[in-house]
């Protein structure tokens, strides 16, 4: 559980626009209809060298196994950090870079 | 008016509301639940939605309401002066409204996200997006689901 998975280029020419896909294993459980415990990830950020890229409020309609796909515009070589956050404050994460030149 | 006819007249009033409540599915094409509208004036903060410059793409029907991907595009040039800086996605007939709320920045090199959602039940959702001009841009979508996906 909560392995994430993440897919990106290993390069880019300066001004690309690359794609970024990103996928985490968690069941999501709202416990709107069931009686099992809550057990919801909040939040998901990407960051580039530091800066966010994009972030994802989850609510109880985000599906099972969060799932994003994203395009950054690839200026300068990037270190990619992805973070999911759990409602009990757990964090999740994954690491990427892309080389550009 | 007697006190015995007020009494049949608020009688016959709460059995015109528990009808009124049976047609409300239906009728949710139109207009919005409570729950819904008061998601959607959150997202608006007073200001009217323009029908334009965002597409939503997902599905007309889906076999698992569980799963149902969703792309949204917005017509943005994604600078800085001029980007996209948030998509929300609502539901109008789940337990909750809330689809999940996206959070874009200029260093995106387009306004386009692909994720999935959960839909109790067939049914038409919404996608928001918020421009940096200060702009809201609106789009529908609805899908039919064989299984509903709110069993979690």
């Amino acid at each position: 559980m909560s392995t994430p998975r993440i897919r990106l280029p290993e390069t880019a020419a300066p001004g690309d626009v690359i794609e970024i896909r990103t996928l985490i294993d968690h069941e999501m459980i709202t416990a709107v209809s069931s009686s099992a415990p809550r057990d919801m990830l909040s939040r998901f950020e990407a960051t580039m060298n530091g800066e966010t890229v994009i972030a994802v409020d989850y609510a109880n309609g985000s599906a099972a196994n969060p799932t994003l796909t994203f395009f950054v515009r690839a200026e300068a070589p990037g270190d990619f950090v992805f973070t999911w956050t759990h409602e009990d404050g757990t964090t999740f994460t994954a690491e990427g870079t892309v080389e550009v030149g | 008016m007697t006190t015995l006819d007020r009494r049949m007249f608020l009688t016959g009033a709460a059995a015109g509301a528990s009808l009124i409540l049976v047609q409300v599915t239906p009728a949710t094409a139109q207009g919005l639940t409570p729950d819904v509208q008061a998601a959607v004036d959150a997202i608006l903060a007073g200001r009217t939605p323009i029908d334009a410059g965002i597409t939503l793409d997902a599905p007309v029907s889906a076999d698992n309401g569980a799963q149902v991907p969703v792309t949204v595009i917005v017509d943005s040039p994604m600078t800085e002066d001029d980007h996209v800086t948030a998509i929300h996605l609502v539901a109008t007939l789940n337990p909750a409204p809330g689809l999940g709320s996206f959070h874009l920045t200029p260093r995106l090199g387009r306004a386009e996200i692909f994720t999935r959602v959960r839909l109790a039940e067939g049914q038409q959702f919404l996608a928001f997006a918020e421009t940096s001009d200060g702009r809201v841009l609106r789009a529908a979508a609805r899908t039919a689901v064989t299984i509903g996906g709110c069993s979690t």
